[in-house]
């Protein structure tokens, strides 16, 4: 049996993979992270809530409406995204001239209510989602067995970041992003309606996060507090990442869960950690990030 | 997607210049920042393709009154009429549509942008702006860089796209403030012969300058503006009468 640094080969790509998936969903993540902060400067801590919302709107769209998973995948983000919508345009429109830091409370306060609310209906145990039929089953690569369902979340999730990085490097209503989260007031003077560019971007990076959940639905149990976890991961990656730059941020997603794949491997004990121990590096040498610029 | 980008933009059509008539008359403007009260009771007025000057020491309070117009200071009172059209109770962005375009003094080139992404930055307001082929046949500098990243641009090339940028919109009212701080003097040169080429094009103009000896030509009346007012208002007829009062006034 072919042997990497004493691990068989089989077990070390199959962490790889596991690696590379929850770096994806680091990614998807941190991008809507990072897009929301940038033009809103807050730190938006419901998005691990808005994950779970994505998985819980999946699960029980399909069990009490018959919504599958396919129209689920377009449908939830929509729904959810409207919801970040109307969160921003009551709730983050009226503390916006003040300190960043009350959005960020009022963010983990609705966090919290989200999380609560579905606690008190259903528990946290935790419910399982089924893989929807087309993408069941695996197939053998020689050197590993994939599951058809986690090589489709790794390309659905690289193709949306991808198309998440196209819209805002390169069309024009990225570019009034681009512009807007650099000096707002300027892009008011040329009569470009800055508050409906924020509402409409805190939206997108709330469909992002629920996008995200419902790819994560089959894949992990279903339960209230799925996102919270998530989220502590997410806050170092983007950290580790910086918060200039999208490219950065799926870059660091994907790097950092393959480090955590790979620590599995050889130092399991410090699979949970390692991503901190990163993050301490990172913010000893270069304070703003790997990507970030030095302000 | 481009359907979006535009209702971010524009219902702004159904715009007509009011012939002969006022493009801007400003009265009794007082604008805050917080608590701190910076404009007077400003008093001015402009005609359609008129260039006037808002002359002063610093802190006068001239580039605050073109930051008020834009509704960029905290709090407005009194009355701004653009071509007609009362603006102090209308939204920030709705300003511009009224055919406004403003270069800051800082310029405000985006670094996240390329000089082309900046020049087509600023949406359109009304028909009948300058092409980007227009653009770039004035300003040669912009085309030869206009894939740079927008703040890797040399100082003048900064102030030739932060202009350049507002002729693109179709605006018919400019406001440009300190377009010539820190330049040097040939480039300050081919500034004035911007203006004298946008004046010929019926563009309206309120510039706030230091340097006289650039707006003198240009202009067809100055303000002089002290503590947050217009103290004196000279035509260009009367500058060479009053030159030895201006100079006391601006302590030159």
């Amino acid at each position: 049996m072919t042997m990497i640094f004493g691990v068989p080969l089989a077990v070390f790509m199959g962490q790889l993979l596991l690696g590379l998936i929850n770096g994806a969903f680091y990614a998807l993540l941190s991008l809507g992270l990072a897009v929301i902060f940038g033009l809103l400067k807050i730190v938006n801590f419901a998005h691990g809530a808005q994950y779970m919302l994505g998985a819980f709107a999946a699960l029980l769209g399909f069990r009490y409406l018959g919504i599958n998973y396919w129209v689920a995948l377009l449908l939830v983000p929509l729904v959810v995204g409207a919801l970040g919508m109307l969160i921003e345009r009551l709730l983050l429109r009226r503390i916006a001239h003040l300190d960043h830091l009350y959005g960020l409370l009022l963010t983990f306060g609705l966090a919290l209510i989200f999380e609560g609310a579905l606690v008190n209906f259903f528990g946290v145990s935790g419910a399982s989602y089924p893989i929807p039929p087309a993408l069941q089953g695996g197939v053998n690569l020689g050197f590993m067995f994939l599951p058809i369902y986690r090589g489709w979340v790794l390309v659905a999730a690289l193709a949306v970041c991808l198309f998440t990085w196209f819209m805002i490097e390169r069309t024009r209503l990225g570019a009034y992003l681009r512009a807007g989260t650099e000096n707002p007031a300027l892009m008011q003077a040329f009569g470009v309606n800055v508050p409906l560019l924020i509402t409409l971007t805190y939206g997108f990076g709330v469909a992002l996060a629920a996008f995200a959940g419902v790819l994560a639905a089959p894949l992990y149990p279903v339960s209230p507090t799925m996102g919270s976890s998530l989220l502590i991961v997410v806050f170092a990656v983007v950290v580790i990442g910086g918060m200039g730059s999208i490219l950065g941020a799926v870059l660091t997603g994907l790097a950092m869960g393959l480090i955590e794949g790979l620590t599995k491997v050889y130092y399991p004990e410090a699979a949970n950690t390692v991503i901190f121990l990163v993050m301490i590096l990172v913010l000893l040498l270069r304070p703003a990030g790997l990507f970030g610029k030095e302000a | 997607m481009t359907q979006l980008a535009e209702n971010l933009e524009l219902e702004g059509a159904g715009y007509r210049d009011h012939d002969g008539a006022e493009m801007l008359r400003v009265s009794d403007l007082h604008a805050f920042y917080g608590e701190s009260h910076i404009l007077h009771g400003v008093d001015l007025d402009v005609k359609r393709g008129e260039l006037v000057t808002l002359l002063g020491r610093n802190g006068a309070g001239r580039s605050t009154t073109l930051k008020a117009i834009m509704s960029l200071v905290g709090r407005r009172t009194g009355s701004i009429v653009i071509n007609g059209t009362e603006t102090l109770a209308m939204k920030p962005h709705r300003i511009p549509r009224l055919g406004v375009g403003y270069c800051p003094e800082e310029r405000g080139i985006f670094a996240s942008l390329d000089v082309e992404e900046n020049l087509l930055l600023p949406p359109t307001v009304r028909s009948g702006g300058m092409s980007l082929d227009e653009i770039y046949e004035m300003f040669p500098n912009l085309y030869e860089r206009r894939r740079s990243q927008g703040t890797r641009l040399s100082g003048g090339e900064q102030q030739m796209l932060a202009m350049a940028r507002i002729l693109r919109t179709g605006a018919r009212l400019l406001l440009l403030d300190e377009i010539t701080e820190g330049l040097a003097p040939v480039i300050v040169q081919a500034l004035g012969e911007v203006l004298i080429k946008l004046k010929a094009r019926g563009m309206t103009i309120v510039l706030v300058e230091q340097n006289f000896r650039f707006a003198a030509p240009l202009a067809d009346r100055h303000f002089v503006m002290e503590h947050g007012r217009i103290v004196e208002e000279i035509s260009a007829a009367e500058l060479p009468g009053r030159r030895d009062h201006l100079n006391q006034l601006l302590g030159v």
